[in-house]
C-alpha cells in the first residue's frame, strides 16, 4: 500500500515545490497550483470548459477519422504492391517531416479561418505516419503466413481478409494509438493558430485578453489530461484478447 | 513477397521517378487549368528556392533551425539518457516517476509556449526549451524500455566475470540497450523538427518555420512558403536517413533484425 | 530449494547432497524442468538456496565470482563485440600484451580463427557456442559450469562439440559441472553422471562412469552403463 502512494507522494511533492517556488518570486506572472485549480473551477462555472473540450476532441475525431479511412487502404495496397511501394516510398518520406503547422498558410489558403483548416491540419498530421504503419505492417508480414494462406487455396480477397488484415492489426492499432497522440498535439497548435474555439484558443485568448495565466496552465492541465485519457483508450483496444497475439509481454 | 516477377535493379529507379514526375505534372497542369493567381506551380516553387538562396536568406534561416535543433536535443540527449537508463536499472524509482512523465507526456510542447515564453520571453531560449522537452520524453522513453529488456543472461554473465556495477553499466548494460536508445533518439529528432518549425511560426523571428509565415504575411508569396516546406521535408529526411545509417553500424545493427 | 512467485511456493530441489573432487567431469542428468538448471544456478551463486549451503573449496558461496564461470547457450554472447572482443571481456586487470597473447590463443583453441573480428550475427550455433567457451576459458577460472550448452544444436555438431570439449577439459582439467537431458551425452562425457528425479528434484542416483576416454559408444560397458541409467530413469528399451 505504502509503495502505491510513492508517485502520488512524489506528484505532491513536485506540486508544493511549484507553489514554493512561485509565492517566492517577486514577479508573480505564474500561477500557483491552487490558482490553477480555481482556474479550472471558473471554466467550468461559465460553461467554457465543457464548450472548448467538445470542440477540440470533434476536430481531432474528424481529422483522425479521415487519416483513418484513407491512410490504412492506401497503406495496405502501397505495402503489398511492391512496385507500388517503391514508386511512392521517396514522396511520403519527403513530405512526412513537414511539421503540420507548416501546412498552415495552405490550409488557411484553401480552407479559410475555420474549422476545416483545423480538421486538414489534423489530418494531415495523422495520415502520413499512419500511412507509413500501414506499409511498414504489411511489409512485415512474415513470408510463412502469405505461403500458407496460399497453400491452403485461399482466393485474393480471402487472402487479404483472413491473413493479412489480421496479421497487420496489432500494429495498426499501436500506430493508431501514436497517431490519436500526434492529432491532440496538433489539435492544440491549430487551434492557437486558426481558429476560435477549442482548448488550444483557450491558451492563447486568455493570455492576449488579460493576462489569465492561471487558465492558461489550467488550459495545458486539462490537454494533458485529455491526452493521457485518450492514450489509455487506446491502449485498452491493444489488450482485447483476440488481438493480443502479437504481444509478449505488455 | 507478392506480385509477379522480383523487380529488377533498374525498376528501383524508374518507379519513383515517374511516381513523382506524374505527381509534378498533375501539380502543374492543376495550377495551370484553374488558373490561379496565388497557388505556385512546381517552376515557381523551383525559381522561389533560387531566390531564396540568392538573397542568402536560406543559410541563414537553415543555420537558426538547426542550431536550435542541435541544443534542444543535445540537451535531451545528454540529460534524457542518463535519466532514462537509472529509471530503467531501479524499477523502484520507475514506479514511482513514471506516473508523473505520463501526465507530463502528452502536453504537446507546443501548448508549452506561453509558459515558455512567460518564463523566457520571445526568443531563441523559448524555441531551444521547446525542442528540449518535445524530444525529452521519447529519449527517456526508449532509454528505460532500452534497459528493462536488456536479456538476464547479460547481466548474469557480466556478474559471473566479476564486473562490479559501474563497469557492468558501461559494459553490459549500455551496449545491451543501444540500439533501443538510439531508435528513441532518431524518434526524438524527428519530433525536435517538428517542434522547432512550430515554434518558429510562434515564438521567434528566424529560421525555416518564421520562413514559412513570414512569406505569406508579408506579401502572399505562396512559392516561397511551398518552397520553404520542401526544405523542411528534405532536411527532416536527411537527419533521419543519417540515424537509420547510425543503426547499421555493426555493434549495433544485431538489435535489429527485421527494419524498413 | 523453495521458489515463490504470485505466493505460491514450488519446492524445486529437495534434500540435494552431492561432493565434487577438483578436476571431476560431473553431469547432471534428468528430464526438462527437474530444477537441475535451478541447482546450476545455485551453485554458481546466481540464486541462494532457501535452505543449505554451497561450499567451493571449503568457502561457502554467496555470489557469482569469475572464478567459476557459467556457459549459457549461445545466447550469452555480447552480439555487440566482435568474437575477439567476447573473448577479451573477462580480462580487463590484465596488461594489453597478456590479453592479446590469451584472446589469440582460445581463438585457436576453440578453432575460430579467421573470425577474430566477425560479429555473432555473422556465426553459426555451433561457432557461438565455441566462442562462449572460449571467452569462459581465457579468465582461467577453477570450475566451469555448462548449462545444456550443446541443446540448440544438430546432432551432428553436438556430436562434434563433445569431442571438442573433451579435448578442452583434458588439455585444461577445470573442474566441469555439465547439465543435460541426454543421457548418451551424459554417458559419453562424465566421470559421473546425477541422475535427478522430476521435481521437487533429488538424487535418485550416482553413476559412475569408468571407462577410459576416448570412450567407444558400441563398447559392452558403454551400453550396460547407459542401459542401467535408462532403467533407472524408467524408459521403455524399444520404441
Amino acid at each position: 500500500m505504502i509503495v502505491r502512494l510513492r508517485p502520488i507522494a512524489l506528484i505532491a511533492a513536485l506540486l508544493l515545490l511549484w507553489q514554493f517556488a512561485v509565492t517566492r518570486n517577486p514577479i508573480h506572472i505564474l500561477p500557483t497550483p491552487w490558482e490553477v485549480v480555481k482556474g479550472i473551477g471558473d471554466l467550468l462555472q461559465h460553461g467554457l470548459l465543457l464548450k472548448y473540450v467538445v470542440a477540440s476532441l470533434f476536430r481531432v475525431t474528424w481529422g483522425f477519422v479521415l487519416a483513418v479511412l484513407l491512410a490504412v487502404p492506401l497503406g495496405l495496397v502501397i505495402g503489398w504492391n511492391r512496385r507500388a511501394n517503391m514508386a511512392f516510398n521517396p514522396v511520403l518520406q519527403l513530405l512526412r517531416p513537414i511539421s503540420p503547422l507548416a501546412w498552415i498558410p495552405l490550409a488557411i489558403l484553401w480552407f479559410g479561418v475555420g474549422d476545416f483548416a483545423a480538421i486538414f491540419l489534423i489530418f494531415l498530421g495523422c495520415f502520413f505516419p499512419l500511412l507509413l504503419t500501414a506499409i511498414n505492417a504489411v511489409r512485415g508480414i512474415p513470408e510463412v503466413y502469405i505461403n500458407a494462406g496460399r497453400n491452403f487455396g485461399l482466393s485474393s480477397t480471402a487472402l487479404v481478409s483472413r491473413v493479412l488484415f489480421p496479421a497487420v492489426i496489432p500494429q495498426l492499432i499501436i500506430g493508431m494509438r501514436i497517431t490519436l497522440g500526434v492529432g491532440w498535439l496538433v489539435v492544440v497548435a491549430a487551434e492557437m493558430i486558426a481558429v476560435s474555439s477549442g482548448l488550444g484558443f483557450l491558451i492563447v485568448d486568455a493570455r492576449n485578453a488579460g493576462n489569465r495565466y492561471d487558465l492558461v496552465v489550467a488550459g495545458m492541465v486539462i490537454i494533458g489530461l485529455i491526452g493521457l485519457l485518450l492514450d489509455m483508450g487506446m491502449r485498452s483496444l491493444e489488450h482485447l484478447k483476440s488481438l493480443r497475439w502479437s504481444y509478449s509481454e505488455d | 513477397m507478392n506480385s509477379l516477377a522480383e523487380p529488377k535493379k533498374w525498376e528501383k529507379f524508374f518507379w519513383p521517378v515517374l511516381a513523382t514526375a506524374l505527381f509534378l505534372a498533375l501539380w502543374h497542369y492543376s495550377v495551370v487549368w484553374t488558373a490561379t493567381k496565388i497557388f505556385p506551380s512546381p517552376l515557381d516553387v523551383k525559381k522561389g528556392v533560387a531566390e531564396l538562396i540568392h538573397k542568402k536568406v536560406l543559410w541563414r534561416d537553415i543555420i537558426d533551425s538547426l542550431r536550435r535543433v542541435a541544443i534542444g536535443f543535445g540537451a535531451a540527449t545528454v540529460i534524457g539518457i542518463p535519466v532514462g537508463l537509472t529509471l530503467g536499472w531501479y524499477p523502484a524509482a520507475n514506479k514511482v516517476v513514471n506516473p508523473v512523465l505520463q501526465i507530463l507526456r502528452p502536453i504537446s510542447p507546443i501548448a508549452w509556449i506561453p509558459v515558455a515564453i512567460i518564463l523566457l520571453g520571445v526568443g531563441d531560449h523559448a524555441a531551444t526549451s521547446l525542442i528540449f522537452v518535445g524530444a525529452l520524453f521519447p529519449i527517456i522513453v526508449a532509454s528505460v524500455d532500452g534497459v528493462s529488456n536488456v536479456p538476464s543472461v547479460f547481466r548474469l554473465a557480466g556478474r559471473n566475470f566479476g564486473l562490479g556495477p559501474a563497469r557492468l553499466l558501461t559494459r553490459v548494460v549500455f551496449p545491451a540497450a543501444l540500439p533501443k536508445i538510439i531508435v528513441g533518439l532518431r524518434i526524438a529528432l524527428g519530433i525536435a523538427w517538428l517542434v522547432v518549425v512550430a515554434a518558429e511560426m510562434i515564438a521567434v523571428d528566424s529560421g525555416l518555420g518564421y520562413l514559412v509565415i513570414d512569406s505569406r504575411n508579408s506579401g502572399k508569396r505562396y512559392d516561397l512558403v511551398v518552397a520553404a516546406m520542401l526544405i523542411i521535408g528534405l532536411i527532416g529526411l536527411i537527419l533521419d536517413s543519417g540515424f537509420r545509417w547510425l543503426e547499421k553500424i555493426k555493434s549495433v545493427r544485431w538489435g535489429f533484425r527485421d527494419e524498413s | 530449494m523453495v521458489f515463490t512467485r504470485d505466493g505460491k511456493s514450488t519446492p524445486v530441489l529437495d534434500d540435494i547432497s552431492l561432493e565434487v573432487a577438483d578436476g571431476e567431469f560431473v553431469c547432471l542428468l534428468g528430464p526438462s524442468g527437474c530444477g537441475k538448471s535451478t541447482l546450476l544456478s545455485t551453485m554458481a551463486g546466481f540464486l541462494s538456496p532457501t535452505s543449505g549451503e554451497i561450499k567451493i573449496d571449503a568457502e561457502v558461496v554467496h555470489g557469482p565470482d569469475p572464478r567459476r564461470i557459467f556457459v549459457f547457450q549461445e545466447r550469452g554472447v555480447f552480439p555487440w563485440l566482435t568474437v575477439e572482443g567476447n573473448i577479451d571481456f573477462g580480462l580487463f586487470h590484465l596488461p594489453a600484451a597478456e590479453r592479446r597473447q590469451r584472446v589469440a590463443h582460445y581463438v585457436k583453441m576453440v578453432g575460430l580463427e579467421g573470425f577474430e573480428k566477425a560479429y555473432p550475427p555473422a556465426l553459426s550455433g555451433g561457432m557461438k557456442q565455441r566462442l562462449e567457451v572460449a571467452r569462459a576459458l581465457a579468465v582461467n577460472p577453477d570450475m566451469l559450469f555448462l548449462d545444456e550448452p550443446f541443446g540448440a544444436l544438430d546432432s551432428i555438431t553436438r556430436l562434434v562439440m563433445r569431442g571438442e570439449l573433451l579435448r578442452i577439459w583434458e588439455a585444461e582439467r577445470k573442474t566441469i559441472i555439465f547439465v543435460t537431458h541426454d543421457i548418451d551425452e551424459a554417458v559419453q562425457l562424465a566421470d559421473r553422471v546425477v541422475v535427478m528425479s522430476a521435481r521437487p528434484a533429488t538424487i535418485q542416483q550416482i553413476v559412475n562412469i569408468d571407462i577410459p576416454h576416448p570412450r567407444d559408444i558400441s563398447s559392452p560397458r558403454y551400453l550396460e552403463l547407459r542401459d542401467g541409467i535408462f532403467q533407472q530413469i524408467g524408459l521403455a528399451h524399444k520404441i
